[in-house]
């Protein structure tokens, strides 16, 4: 049925129609009367990479189908959502190899973005956590791929976007853990040397992202809070979470309801909040242990936050830079405080090294910023382009909305190894998106 | 542990139900035309709900086969619930006799096969609860969908006889009106989005239904009041509207 269909950042919107399917032949069926597919899990990526004239959902093939509990192994079709998993594995005294800031994501989404979280620098990306996987490819077979069986086709799905065929199941190894708890230590830092320095310092902890404040200028430019975490022990909980250190307390949700009017967010109100938050932390460092649920999904607890931008949307700009090109950090902070266009959360990381084929990931610093879609940002943006291109950096595929194909060819490195392997497996072009359209990887 | 049968365990709606019943700690045995196709929800509800889950065959048009289905359960159930149902097509159906008698024959006659032989044990035995899943459409007929609906009709009519009549053995009988719900059948329909309730919203008023021992459910709850402004319209009217 046609509908109007949009990912995260409700930019761009598309007319489409969208399918669901809850048995393979069902999906087998579909591609083989239709193209011009992409898979979509729940939208979560932020642009238009599972936008396309046939969306298929796979949010109805969202089967456990084996749980290892001695071992660690999880296998599920693609469909599931990651905080489905968290509420099966975590009381099993189990955690997610990787997770990204939102746990409303498919498996299936997981693999196609390789999402990373905040301990990249440790463990890698998901794709380094998967066993093996099952991809429809594009000549409409099941074809089961790992790191050493149709590698090509495993390398090229994870972090992919979905241009090989739809991701059916997922086999992947989970971490131990033993309370749902994290021991976490926040520190503010006085400005983007300071947090820079702080990164290093707590480079051995297992989770560590920051907060940044981008609209301060002069001595407290970058300011930010650094937040580092590990999974705690039953000994560092107290009385009461050491009853039942593996189970959480339900909590309700919030919701914003609409889409908020788009003067809402302007920089005054984002100063302000930028400034609530740093306020908040009163001494320089805060140490607690609590559930993992704040930590690793502080957004999560507000449904449909991204309602909070407008009806227009908004985009995520997040981008990578080489760790020796620390000052481009610099200069893309500076034009993002100068424009004041305004990002109500900005957040840095550092990745470790990892070798992949397309995967976003690469050594070095990541900072992710949203913008409210206005009249200039896409000029603004594809400025910013520039500065990342120039300085060896790239941008996340599953936040792009808007960026030039060029942009693209030139800062993934195996770009034609990419688009090489997608004419093996989807030659026809059967599987194709908004994105690869735009970046001319289907064209 | 209590067990739950779900008839027709193939659909959209009966995941939903069966995952409902099993996060309240029911065992489910899952019945369906092809097993295979269940294997992976029986998986999954024993490993995200550590119940005990069973996959059986059966075909709601194999009548001759119900009674051996029954008899062959590994525990008789406490709760059975019918999901199944065929919508078709009525254009079809309205030249095609088979079209017709699928619609019929899955929606009616198959549903009063296999509850008859249910509700027999269930009377023998003096407890238990049967949920019927019907349709509001059931509730009068329409140009554009009166084989599936006709089919409905008798089966609500069907279970309300079935409730007078396992009242006096102490045998719980709830029917379930549904209105438009989101799954793989009403795909293609363009639905009213704030009219129309996900499975999970049908499988939760279910099981309180069951637990409270309701008579009869509309879900969402407003289909109540849709359907009596519906059934109000008189027939000369009625006849000249595009429904």
């Amino acid at each position: 049925m046609e509908k109007r269909l949009a990912n995260w950042g409700n930019y761009p919107a598309i007319s489409c129609d969208e399918t669901t399917f809850s048995q393979e032949d069902q999906v087998q069926d579909f591609i083989s009367t239709h193209s011009s597919i992409i898979a979509r899990g729940n939208g979560r990526c932020y642009g238009d990479a599972s936008l396309a004239q046939h969306s298929v959902s796979t949010l109805k093939y969202d089967k456990v189908l084996a749980f290892d509990v001695t071992k660690g192994i999880f296998e599920c079709q693609s469909g599931i959502t990651l905080d489905q998993i968290l509420d099966i594995i975590v009381p099993q005294g189990w955690f997610l190899p990787v997770t990204p800031g939102t746990k409303f994501i498919t498996v299936g989404g997981a693999v196609a973005s390789d999402v990373h979280g905040k301990n990249h620098h440790v463990d890698g990306s998901f794709s380094g956590h998967i066993i093996d996987m099952d991809v429809i490819t594009g000549n409409k077979d099941t074809i089961t791929c790992s790191a050493d069986n149709h590698s090509d086709l495993f390398w090229a799905t994870c972090g992919g976007m979905g241009l090989t065929g739809i991701i059916t199941r997922v086999k992947f190894r989970l971490k131990k853990i033993s309370t749902a708890y994290i021991r976490q230590k926040q520190i503010k830092a006085r400005n983007l040397e300071d947090l820079i320095r702080l990164f290093e310092e707590y480079k051995d902890y297992t989770y560590s992202m920051a907060w940044i404040d981008c609209l301060q200028k002069g001595d407290t430019f970058g300011r930010g809070i650094l937040i580092v975490g590990e999974h705690a022990t039953p000994e560092e909980l107290n009385e009461q979470q050491r009853k039942a250190p593996l189970l959480l307390a339900a909590k309700r949700k919030l919701s914003v309801p609409f889409n908020l009017p788009s003067f809402v967010l302007n920089t005054l109100t984002v100063k302000a909040f930028n400034w609530l938050y740093y306020l908040k932390n009163t001494k320089r460092e805060i140490n607690n242990v609590i559930p993992y649920e704040p930590f690793f999904y502080p957004l999560d607890a507000i449904l449909h936050w991204n309602r909070g931008y407008g009806k227009a949307g908004f985009v995520q700009y997040q981008f990578v830079l080489p760790l020796e090109k620390k000052e481009g950090l610099v200069a893309i902070l500076q034009r993002i405080s100068d424009a004041g266009l305004g990002s109500f959360l900005a957040v840095l990381k550092v990745f470790g090294k990892q070798d992949s084929l397309i995967s976003f990931p690469m050594e070095g610093y990541t900072l992710a910023l949203d913008f409210p879609v206005r009249k200039g940002l896409f000029e603004f943006l594809d400025k910013l382009d520039e500065i990342v291109l120039q300085y060896g950096g790239r941008l996340y595929l599953s936040k792009d909305a808007r960026m030039k194909q060029e942009v693209f060819w030139q800062s993934y490195p195996n770009a034609q190894k990419f688009a090489d392997i997608i004419k093996t497996y989807n030659g026809a072009k059967l599987f194709r998106s908004v994105q690869s359209d735009r970046l001319l990887l289907t064209e | 542990m209590p067990t739950v049968l779900i008839l027709g365990a193939g659909s959209d709606m009966a995941v939903a139900i069966a995952r409902e019943f099993a996060r309240n700690k029911y065992d489910i045995q899952l019945a369906a035309r092809n097993v295979a196709a269940i294997s992976a929800l029986e998986q999954d509800l024993s490993i995200r709900y550590q119940v005990t889950a069973s996959s059986h065959a059966f075909d709601a048009t194999d009548f001759t086969n119900h009674a051996a289905f029954y008899m062959a359960l590994p525990k008789a159930p406490d709760v059975t619930i019918s999901v199944f149902g065929y919508l078709g097509s009525q254009e079809k159906g309205q030249s095609d006799w088979n079209e017709a008698a699928r619609i019929l024959h899955t929606n009616y006659t198959g549903a009063v096969s296999i509850l008859n032989i249910v509700a027999d044990e269930y009377a023998a035995r003096g407890n238990g609860t049967i949920v019927g899943i019907s349709s509001v459409a059931g509730e009068r007929g329409r140009q554009s969908n009166y084989l599936y609906g006709s089919a409905k009709a008798g089966f609500t009519a069907y279970l309300s006889g079935l409730r007078n009549r396992l009242f006096h053995k102490g045998v719980h009988v709830l029917s379930v009106q549904p209105g438009f719900v989101y799954t793989r059948m009403t795909e293609n329909l363009k639905l009213p989005a704030p009219l129309t309730a996900q499975p999970q919203d049908v499988a939760k008023d279910v099981y309180k239904a069951v637990i409270a021992r309701k008579n009869v459910i509309y879900t969402k709850w407003f289909w109540r009041y849709i359907m009596l402004i519906i059934k109000s319209i008189p027939e000369g009217i009625f006849k000249k509207l595009k429904l």
